[in-house]
């Protein structure tokens, strides 16, 4: 959300950083005020990590400081601060503690899944591969610590996967868990190789992959499927087949047809050779495109106005996140500039004080050039708090952003029940058609004198189509109740988890900025006391 | 010409409430209205003048001042106290929307207001005669003078010898092949340049500083605004007791918002402000530096002109010329405009002995002020903000434990 700074940017806070230190270090020498509140330590990153400790990172109850107190992270008050290094060191923490809240009933156990991706790599296409690309491609390394007994008790393992296998799980999950909220999956981005090199793009991909797993896995039903414990555990070639299916990919997007409705036992529909129904698909475009025909109706007739609803707020609730998503990402913004402004305000003073102090012919400049320190010394601080409290907001109203994304899963779970019901409504319209072809024939055929041979044949044709059809129209009405059924509970479910991650987004976003205010007042009650000869104010 | 007589400074007083023995001289600058329309329109304030000074009338006078009128006075003032850091003003605005704006318009009238009571409250300007006339005179003998000033038809016949003089000297030391150098080379004074010049640029920077700091004062508040707003909208899609805490939570941001922006006001008025201020005087000394430096040029070449008169006299004299006589005349004059230079020049060597330590002082002062406001009104503004967003915890509290 911070966004990635230039080398420049990096190297000038880097610089400033130093001299800010290298002032606060004589700063600390000249006061050696050992009862002073706030002890000055400038400690590396090894052994303070502001975000290790975070109350709000526990959200069912285990909160034991009292919100007053700030968060233990403001005690350490010097920290270099490193965006980048805050950033995935607080990923680790926050998004971990993610698969622990979701689930109410595993919040009492301690059920835990840890998906970490690291060391990506460089490795050479082999020669047998159909797409021989730029020759190379990158992996990663994925690796699991459980104890879920799904996975066996307490386990270890890891693999190396390469996007495209990634792209393979979504779509083998998309296909399984239809009428689920399934997280999407991160962006195909068009890369050439060349753009495969650069360390950013790889650094990028490699943090969207560890969200997307990590989320995958907080889904208490999707944790457990054979998809997602094959991706995680089977070294080498993933044993899942890609989808190279060329009729939906033609019409992506219109209409799936489950796996299920043809693996059903007896049916006796028989997919086409190499995959999916191409006539029923072209059949289900046209159905959707005349159940469309008034243009403004929706492209199924849905009936439940319980649904309809259900759908509108969805979708009024996700324009609000959006909106809500961009402000934050604004206030964040302003957040920072402000601490930046701050910051480069104490570091003019600080030169000041250093020329008055070189410069000084009278006393009334030495006085100066002190109330000069002061005020520096304040800002420098304040400037370091207002950015410590950024990298918390950011944390904290990434939640926001998070949402889109599960915004975007539960529109996927709509649309399965609505490709669903077209298929039903497809197969019942072609039921239709065909028993009125099977009445004409036969009405045709019994004008005839002893009997129409090739009618009859034809009729008996009809009828067996009609059979097959009726078979496939009731797996198809199974098929769409159950994936009802998978909607309302994945709904339910994301509404209880919702209500509890925006409880917990709220309440860290609020301790953050009570902490740190007051972390900051503290900062500039002290200038004022020190420069208190000026108040010039009548009581 | 400034009149070399006395020069005893009286200790004035600023506040009127001190026993009415001691003398007191306090004008404050107020009610800015705008007058007039269009292109030609303009603020006038109202200065009000209070004081026991026999030369002024009365205890108490009022006048209607446009800011050309302080332009003119300072200038005025800037002429004939050389040596002297005449208090600087504040600019002319360029940007048409800007200038007539309420925030301008108070900002500059309270620079205007410190404008005048740092005059009266120096020990040589408050004896102006200048200062009285901008104090006192009705607002058409004020328009005359003010329009007197303007152009070159104004200048005195002294001051076009003097330019004369200079051009002449010019072309002389071009003949002469003369290169010396007239600039003042002490120490001293080396080094009081150097820091005044240097001391430019460094606050300068700070000034740079503290305003973009004002913006993000705003900036911040309004991005808190519109997040407040957004999440209420947020709220109202959801249900309890998510949609309540979400209203709560964008009615307390739209708090701060106000606070932040409260702020940033009275850190443009407190603090950037006097920074500004700060700079104007160091530019304001630099002139000074200028006119001393021509002060200097001028007592250099005089002397140098003087010099050669003298020598010519003494030839002239030698040869018993009949033109004697004519060039002790000019000897003569010429040695008094010398001396006149001279004294010139230690004049302003001596005012500004004597101005750089008031300087130092008043800004360590003023400053100082600046400074601690400004730490209050921050304090005040975190201590305000963490008040307001710690309201909400005993609620979030509540539901997250439910």
């Amino acid at each position: 959300m911070m966004g990635s700074e230039n080398d420049d940017e990096a190297h000038l806070h880097a610089s400033t950083e130093d001299m800010e230190n290298l002032f606060l270090r004589d700063v600390d020498k000249s006061n050696s005020d050992p009862l002073s509140p706030h002890p000055i330590t400038v400690a590396t990153p090894a052994d303070s990590d502001p975000l290790s400790a975070t109350p709000q990172s526990k959200p069912n109850g285990g909160d034991s400081r009292s919100y007053i107190e700030p968060p233990s992270y403001a005690d350490v008050i010097f920290s270099p601060f490193d965006d980048n290094s805050e950033i995935n060191g607080s990923d680790d923490t926050h998004s971990s503690d993610y698969s622990l809240s979701r689930s109410p009933s595993s919040s009492a156990s301690s059920d835990y899944i840890k998906i970490t991706v690291s060391s990506p790599q460089k490795e050479q296409e082999t020669s047998t591969s159909m797409l021989s690309g730029g020759g190379t491609y990158i992996t990663y390394l994925i690796a699991t610590r459980t104890n879920l007994p799904d996975y066996g008790g307490g386990s270890e393992f890891s693999v190396r996967r390469r996007f495209r296998d990634v792209v393979t799980l979504a779509d083998r999950l998309a296909e399984s868990y239809r009428g689920f909220c399934i997280p999407p999956r991160p962006d195909k981005s068009v890369v050439e190789s060349q753009v495969m090199q650069k360390q950013e793009f790889v650094e990028q991909r490699r943090v969207a992959l560890e969200k997307y797993l990590r989320r995958l896995v907080a889904h208490p039903v999707i944790r457990s499927s054979d998809e997602v414990k094959v991706f995680l555990r089977v070294e080498g070639k993933l044993p899942l087949q890609a989808s190279a299916d060329v009729a939906s990919r033609m019409l992506d997007g219109a209409v799936k047809l489950p796996r299920q409705l043809f693996g059903e036992g007896g049916g006796g529909v028989e997919p086409a050779r190499g995959g999916r129904d191409l006539l029923r698909l072209f059949k289900e475009l046209r159905q959707s495109v005349s159940n469309d025909w008034g243009g403004s109706k929706p492209a199924v007739v849905e009936e439940d106005k319980e649904f309809l609803e259900k759908k509108e707020k969805m979708h009024d609730l996700e324009q609000q996140i959006i909106n809500a998503s961009q402000q934050a990402e604004t206030l964040v913004k302003a957040q920072q500039e402000m601490g930046e402004t701050m910051g480069e305000l104490g570091l003019a003073f600080i030169k000041l004080t250093k020329f008055e102090n070189e410069e000084a012919v009278f006393n009334s400049q030495r006085a100066r050039a002190n109330d000069m320190k002061n005020l520096a010394t304040a800002a420098v601080k304040a400037s370091r708090f207002y950015r410590e409290l950024n990298s918390q907001t950011v944390k904290h109203l990434d939640t926001l952003h998070d949402y889109l994304g599960l915004m975007m899963a539960v529109q996927g779970a709509f649309a399965d029940r609505s490709s669903a019901l077209l298929t039903v409504q497809t197969l019942l319209s072609e039921l239709s058609s065909l028993e009125g072809r099977a009445e004409k024939l036969e009405a045709a055929s019994s004008k005839v004198f002893g009997g129409d041979k090739s009618r009859i044949k034809k009729i008996e044709e009809i009828k067996e189509t009609i059979r097959n059809t009726e078979d496939a129209k009731n797996v198809a009405i199974r098929e769409y109740e159950r994936i009802k059924e998978n909607n309302w509970s994945e709904v339910e479910r994301l509404d209880r988890e919702r209500r509890a991650d925006f409880l917990n987004m709220m309440k860290g976003f609020v301790v953050s900025q009570v902490g740190y205010a007051e972390k900051i007042a503290g900062v500039w009650t002290k200038a004022a006391e020190e420069t208190s000869q000026y108040d010039r104010e009548s009581s | 010409m400034e009149s070399s007589s006395t020069e005893q400074t009286r200790n004035v007083m600023q506040s009127p409430r001190s026993p009415s023995s001691q003398p007191y001289l306090s004008a404050s600058v107020t009610d800015p209205v705008k007058l007039g329309n269009g292109v030609q329109a303009y603020i006038s304030y109202r200065v009000i003048t209070k004081t026991n000074l026999p030369e002024y009338q009365g205890p108490e006078k009022i006048v209607i001042r446009r800011y050309s009128d302080f332009v003119w006075l300072r200038d005025r003032l800037f002429d004939k106290y050389k040596g002297v850091f005449v208090p600087p003003l504040p600019e002319k605005s360029a940007v048409e929307k800007f200038r007539f704006s309420a925030e301008f318009i108070e900002m500059r009238r309270a620079a205007l207001d410190i404008f005048v009571n740092r005059i009266a409250s120096h020990p040589e300007l408050q004896q102006s005669e200048d200062l009285r006339t901008f104090l006192q005179a009705d607002e058409e003998t004020m328009e005359r003078f003010r329009f007197q000033e303007t152009g070159i038809f104004n200048k005195k016949p002294a001051d076009f010898m003097q330019m004369f003089r200079d051009v002449q000297s010019k072309v002389s030391d071009a003949v002469l092949g003369k290169e010396k150098p007239v600039e003042e080379t002490t120490p001293e004074y080396e080094k009081l340049k150097h820091y005044i010049f240097e001391l430019e640029n460094h606050l300068a920077e700070a000034q740079k500083h503290a305003y973009r700091l004002v913006k993000r004062h705003r900036e911040l508040g309004q991005s808190l605004l519109d997040f407040g707003k957004a999440v209420k909208l947020l709220g109202a899609c959801e249900g309890e007791p998510t949609g309540k805490l979400f209203s709560d939570l964008g009615t307390k941001s739209e708090l701060v918002s106000i606070k932040l922006q409260k702020e940033a006001q009275q850190v443009l008025m407190n603090f950037e402000e006097p920074l500004k201020d700060y700079v104007r005087y160091v530019q304001s000394i630099k002139a000074t530096i200028a006119e001393r430096a021509t002060a200097f040029k001028q007592h250099c070449e005089l002397a140098e002109t003087t010099k050669l008169k003298e020598i010519n006299l003494d030839k002239l004299m030698l040869t018993r010329s009949d033109k004697v006589g004519e060039a002790e005349i000019e000897y003569r004059e010429m040695k008094a405009e010398s001396e006149e230079a001279t004294i010139r020049f230690e004049r302003i060597v001596k005012r500004m002995n004597e101005e750089i330590v008031r300087f130092q002082e008043q800004k360590t002062e003023e400053m100082g002020v600046a400074f601690h406001q400004f730490a209050k009104g921050q304090a005040r503004l975190a201590n305000g903000i963490a008040d307001a967003w710690r309201a909400l915890l005993p609620k979030l509290e509540a539901a997250s434990s439910a």
